[in-house]
Parts: structure tokens; C-alpha cells; sequence
């Protein structure tokens, strides 16, 4: 059967799914202290509304294509910054992770396996030293596959 | 086109010779002279290093009649561009005459009559005395396979890929790709790559607990004084397209900044060359040789392309080698100073009626086919038309496996998958090892399930993202899916989700209700536990009920539009 991997996603979104990801369920509660929040009210509530420039500063590391949208392992990286917010912008609750580096930190970049509901956009979002902030983004495409030749 | 050698020449090193490259020496010497193998295997030898290509023979190990196809949609950057040429088009771009042995070898147009002018093509006996004729002037050419290889036909599924292990040895295969391999299963794999007297690699194979490299990413070959960093790339997108529970263990994907790590840690041991064994397919190689910077030649397989010339990206070569083994590719490089700087290139058409076997590998063939002989040559049933798959929509092979599926498991609609593999089949005799050259594989049980008709609607609108999204990062690399029973209306250039319309039921020519469920046949599906008859089964059973490929009514209805 082609389709049981969508019936997997919706019957995961119960539980049981979120059982397997302590780290990412952890990182994803702390970041979504205000459950209803948008990504949109989650980046200007990161940034007080601040400009944001786009691209180099902050990489986000990403598939292409999910292998598993239960667990789709991605990485961000920012030299130099103090906090980086990363959000699913589709999933029902966007908030993945705020990561922050004390002034001790060794390098500024963070892995973790996040869950994705469907198709949609990464945004990583970097507080830099001097106050500045700097987003990028990464499309992960969540498929039935099945048919490669 | 001058326009593009000039370029050649601006966009290598300043020493670079270009006296004419593989195609246009071909097409000359093909159209002046008769096929004789010394005429198909003239080169003049160039530079300081030979590279041989073999990719995608899927376990075809006898010359094979197999039809280019005749729809090939490019989306984005890629339309127009090669391989998204087909039929005349082609002809015109490359130079080919019609009804020339190049155009019978890489276009579909009347290739029912041209296969019986030139006959069928490939055979890894004919290959091995390429490769030794190569090797006979140049001792230190290298002979890389881009994988597909232990996969598709009867005698690979019944040794458990073994045959071609055993015939990969012989041939003096110095390093491999992988993709079909797989489906095998991970414990089989590692059994067979004990048996490999070369390296399997694969830089963009990780383990999928601890994200880690899982295989050797490459491996330095000393030749003629020369260092070449041959880095392996698997076909990204394994555990989506084919069945992820056979190879648990690993993560594939594309890892663009893998390879870019990669290619600067070969750089930084100082290799004078650096070769991407790629199953990536062509697109998505084309994009990856314009982002990560320092690969000199990509050896491009996974999409069955056979491309007559090298492309060229910055200054790294694509050369792509067709499949089946219908071609070789021999490319001479002059490397200096850590860098191409000049090369020439001959896409070998392997005629089996022109090249002589050699003695040694036809042997081994004999012997790893003669405990099946008389399954092999076991005549099914007859087809009164040319029967083929390859092409982005339904081949002739399609509807024949699509009915076979409605009729025998008694389904509405049918659902067989766009693979690029399985040989043509000219009007008379279908064998059982014709059915297996287009139905092999581990997963072959043919299911019987229901879906509504919404269901049945994203699974075409997924499977055609996998083909038509315009960034080649998010493709697969296959056709799409083949029905049996429906109608359909597709718009590639048009977005995920709105791609297909019109569904309808061929019987009865009705509307697809979005909320009714239909019953649907199918095969190859990616989940473990899936239960039915084996499709060559399947096939066979429909074959000698009904005597063959001969019915007329139309088995589906595609309508292609946005072209």
C-alpha cells in the first residue's frame, strides 16, 4: 500500500510519536510556552521587531526530502551568536527549539530530530552578538514516496 | 554549439586539446563507414588518464532490445536542456541522421524497424571486450560502475545479486555505487560486498541512529602516477522511493555539504583528480556540480540517460552512460598540476552483433544462466506490437502489466510504478526472462487494496512533485506512476497539488469521486507486510489466459497539457 505513511503521521499525532523524541519534545515545550502562538507572533516576540536580514550569518542544515517526518534531523548554526529560534512553520505548533549560548560556548550550532506534520518551511532565526538578527530557511518536502526507478 | 566549445576551451586550463569530442567523431565515422568494432571502438588516445563508465544495467546481462523514450519533460532550468531531448529533436541537437545505428541506439523513432536493422544491444560479454580493448592501450584506465547493477532480472533475483558480483570481478570493476542494491536487504548487502574485489562507496550513506557515516565516501586510486579521489554517491532517496524496513539502518539523502567536505578533505591529500561516482540522477547532478566546487568529472547514472556529449558546469564534466548496458563511456583526461585540463569523450554504443564476445566472460554467463535455462527461455505467450516502459508516462510493457492487474486481481483501477528499468520485447515470443527483465525485484507482491478517490488524487499529485518539481533536489528520478483503468489530465509546469485533474474511470468514462472508494491493484509497495501474488505471476497467468499483448481498448487516458 502507498498510503500508510500519511495513516502513520495522523494516527503519530497522538503520543506515542512524541515519545520517541524526549529532546525535541523538551526544546519544542519550552519554546512554546504560549501554545497558540503563530510563527509570525513566535519570530516578532524573538525579535521585539527588529529588521531581520536574510541568509549569511546563520546555516541551516536540512533533507531535501523527510526519509521519516516523524523524525527529520536538522542542525543550525550561527558563529558568534547569543540565541537561535528555530520554527516549523507548518506544524500545529511551530515552536521547535530556542537554543542559547553562554559567552563560554565553544561553537554556537545545535542538531536535533524534529517532527513534521507536512511539507513545509524551516525558518532559523539567529541572535547575533551585536543585537542583530539574521534568518534563513529550508524547504522539507514530507512524501509518500514509493515509486523511484 | 561553437559557441560551447569555445567555452570548453575558456573554461579549462589553457592547455586544453578539444580536437573533437566523442559525438561528433561518431556520428562521422558512423555515417561514412560500416559498423565494424574496430570502427566502434576508434579512439585516439589523449592525456594521462583513462576513466571507463559502466551504470544501470539493471542485472542485464545478454544484449537487450531497449527503446529510448519518447517523453521526457524537463521542468525548470531543465527544459530543452539534455536529457530532457528526445526523438527528432534529439537527432537535430546531436547531428544524427534518422534511421542511423545512432539514432536506433539514443532515439525512439522507428525503433521497431531499426531494431531488426541493427539488433539488440548491451551484453556484458561484448562490454568486457571493450574494456579490455581500452585497457589494451591504456594499462591504467579505471572502470567505474555506478550501480544498479545487482538488480533486475530473473538470474539476480534467484542468486541473490551473486551473478553480478561474480561478473563485476571479472570485468575489473575498481569501484561501485549503489542504489537497487539495496533492496536486497542490508544483511545481504554487507554478504555481497564481502564477495566484491572492489570498494562499494558512499559518502552520503549515514547511519540512521547516529547520523554518521556509514560506508567508505571514497577511495584514492593510484594509476599511472596519478592520484584519483573517486568519491561514491548513492541514490539519495532510497528510503523513500523504494522499501526503508529492508535497510533500516541507513539514511541516504543528497548531502550537498557531505560531498563538499569530501571533495576539500581529497583535495587536502593532494589527489590530482577528483571523480563523483554518482547515482544522483543527471538533474540533480547538474545542480550539485554548480554548487560544490573542486569535483572534476561527475559519472552520472540513476536516470537512464544516455547524453552523447559531456555537459559542463564551471569546470566540472557530466558524462552520463545510458543503461542496460547499451553504452560504455570512455573519457581521456589530461590531468596536470591537480586539475583536468582537457579531455575527450566516446559514449561506445555496444552493438552485440558488431562487438565479438569475449570468450571468458560469455562463460561465466553461460554458467550463472544454465541452472535456469529452461525457466529463462520459457515462452509465455506472444505480443503482436512492440512492447516497452520507458518514458514519463505509460509504455506499451505498462498497459500490458496495468490490464494483467485488473483483470487477474479483479480491481477498478491499476497502479504500477514508473521505474526506468525492463528491456522491450519486438512483436512475437514473450519468455518468462522478459517478464522478469520488467517485474523483478523483492517487493513484487501485487496488492489488492481500496482508496477513495481523494487518496487516489494525492498519491498521483505526490508522485508527480517527485518528477516535475522544478528544484531537481526534490526529484527522484523516476516517471510516473503507471495506471491501469484511469484517466487522467497533467500540467508538470503547474504546482504541487494542482498538477492533476480531470481524474476519471476509463470504464464507463465517469468522473473519480473524491469520497467513493475504489478498489486498486497494484505492485511494489514500500511497506513491510504487504500480501499478494508475485506480479510476474501475476503477468505470466494474464499472458496465457488471454495469449499475449494484443487487446486494443485502451487500458488509460493520459492527457499531457501546459506543453
Amino acid at each position: 500500500m502507498l498510503i500508510s505513511r500519511r495513516g502513520v503521521l495522523a494516527a503519530g499525532a497522538g503520543l506515542a510519536g512524541l515519545a520517541m523524541l524526549p529532546v525535541a519534545v523538551r526544546a519544542q515545550d519550552a519554546a512554546a510556552a504560549a501554545p497558540a502562538q503563530t510563527a509570525d507572533e513566535m519570530i516578532a516576540e524573538f525579535t521585539g521587531g527588529a529588521q531581520v536580514a536574510e541568509g549569511d550569518g546563520v546555516k541551516l542544515t536540512a533533507p531535501e526530502i523527510a526519509e521519516n517526518g516523524n523524525t527529520v534531523p536538522i542542525s543550525v548554526e550561527a558563529p558568534g551568536a547569543a540565541e537561535i529560534l528555530l520554527i516549523a512553520t507548518q506544524n500545529p505548533t511551530p515552536g521547535v527549539a530556542r537554543f542559547s549560548f553562554g559567552p563560554l560556548a565553544a561553537s554556537q550550532d545545535a542538531a536535533t530530530r524534529i517532527r513534521l506534520a507536512k511539507t513545509q518551511d524551516i525558518v532559523a532565526i539567529a541572535k547575533l552578538a551585536d543585537g542583530s538578527f539574521v534568518r534563513t530557511a529550508a524547504n522539507v518536502k514530507v512524501t509518500i514516496g514509493g515509486c523511484g526507478g | 554549439m561553437a559557441s560551447r566549445r569555445e567555452f570548453l576551451q575558456a573554461g579549462l586550463a589553457t592547455s586544453a586539446i578539444l580536437a573533437g569530442l566523442g559525438l561528433s567523431n561518431w556520428s562521422r565515422a558512423m555515417a561514412q563507414q560500416a559498423l565494424t568494432q574496430d570502427r566502434l571502438l576508434q579512439f585516439d588516445d589523449f592525456g594521462n588518464l583513462t576513466l571507463i563508465h559502466v551504470t544501470d544495467a539493471h542485472a542485464h546481462l545478454r544484449p537487450v532490445w531497449f527503446r529510448e523514450p519518447d517523453t521526457n519533460i524537463g521542468v525548470g532550468g531543465a527544459a530543452g536542456r539534455v536529457p530532457h531531448v528526445v526523438g527528432e529533436t534529439f537527432q537535430k541537437m546531436f547531428g544524427i541522421a534518422p534511421g542511423s545505428p545512432e539514432a536506433y541506439a539514443l532515439t525512439y523513432p522507428d525503433f521497431q524497424a531499426l531494431a531488426r536493422t541493427y539488433g539488440r544491444m548491451g551484453g556484458f560479454d561484448r562490454i568486457a571486450t571493450i574494456v579490455k580493448a581500452i585497457r589494451g592501450s591504456r594499462p591504467d584506465a579505471i572502470l567505474l560502475d555506478g550501480g544498479d547493477t545487482w538488480h533486475g532480472s530473473y538470474t539476480s533475483l534467484r542468486t541473490g545479486g551473486e551473478d553480478m558480483v561474480r561478473v563485476q570481478n571479472l570485468l575489473g570493476v575498481e569501484a561501485m555505487s549503489s542504489h537497487w542494491e539495496f533492496t536486497f536487504g542490508t544483511q545481504r548487502v554487507k554478504e555481497l560486498i564481502d564477495k566484491c574485489d572492489f570498494p562499494f562507496l558512499g559518502a552520503n550513506i549515514y547511519d540512521a541512529e547516529w547520523d554518521e557515516p556509514a560506508f567508505e565516501p571514497y577511495k584514492i586510486i593510484q594509476k599511472g602516477g596519478l592520484a584519483v579521489g573517486v568519491i561514491g554517491q548513492a541514490f539519495p532517496y532510497l528510503p523513500i522511493a523504494n522499501p526503508k524496513w529492508m535497510f533500516p539502518e541507513y539514511s541516504f539523502g543528497i548531502r550537498e555539504e557531505r560531498m563538499q567536505e569530501v571533495v576539500d578533505e581529497l583535495r587536502a591529500r593532494n589527489v590530482d583528480l577528483v571523480v563523483c561516482l554518482s547515482h544522483n540522477g543527471f538533474d540533480v547532478d547538474h545542480k550539485m556540480a554548480g554548487r560544490v566546487k573542486g569535483i572534476d568529472v561527475i559519472l552520472s547514472g540513476h536516470t537512464h540517460d544516455a547524453v552523447p556529449e559531456p555537459v559542463l558546469v564551471g569546470e566540472t564534466i557530466i558524462v552520463a552512460s545510458g543503461s542496460h548496458g547499451k553504452f560504455v563511456s570512455r573519457v581521456d583526461l589530461d590531468v596536470q598540476g591537480g586539475r583536468m585540463a582537457g579531455f575527450r569523450h566516446k559514449l561506445i554504443p555496444v552493438f552485440s552483433d558488431v562487438i565479438a564476445p569475449d570468450p571468458e566472460m560469455a562463460s561465466l554467463i553461460e554458467e550463472i544462466r544454465a541452472p535456469f535455462k529452461a525457466d529463462l527461455g520459457t515462452v509465455v505467450g506472444q505480443t503482436d506490437r512492440l512492447l516497452y516502459r520507458r518514458g514519463n508516462f505509460n509504455g506499451t510493457w505498462d498497459d500490458l502489466i496495468c490490464r494483467a492487474i485488473l483483470e487477474e486481481r479483479d480491481a477498478e483501477i491499476a497502479l504500477s510504478p514508473g521505474v526506468r528499468w525492463g528491456a522491450s520485447v519486438l512483436p512475437g515470443d514473450i519468455t518468462r526472462e522478459d517478464i522478469h527483465s520488467v517485474t523483478s525485484m523483492t517487493y513484487g507482491q501485487c496488492y489488492r487494496t481500496e482508496m477513495t478517490g481523494e487518496t487516489l488524487k494525492t498519491v498521483m499529485e505526490d508522485v508527480a512533485d517527485n518528477i516535475f518539481n522544478p528544484d531537481p533536489y526534490y526529484q527522484q528520478g523516476g516517471d510516473m506512476v503507471r495506471v491501469g483503468g484511469l484517466a487522467y489530465t497533467i500540467d508538470p509546469a503547474a504546482p504541487m497539488g494542482s498538477r492533476i485533474t480531470d481524474l476519471r474511470l476509463v470504464a464507463g468514462d465517469v468522473p473519480i469521486e473524491p469520497a467513493r472508494s475504489y478498489v486498486v491493484g497494484g505492485w511494489a509497495s514500500v511497506n513491510e507486510g504487504t500480501e499478494g501474488p508475485q506480479i510476474w505471476d501475476v503477468v505470466e497467468d494474464h499472458i496465457r489466459k488471454t495469449g499475449g499483448a494484443g487487446q486494443d481498448a485502451p487500458v488509460s487516458g493520459i492527457t499531457v497539457k501546459g506543453l
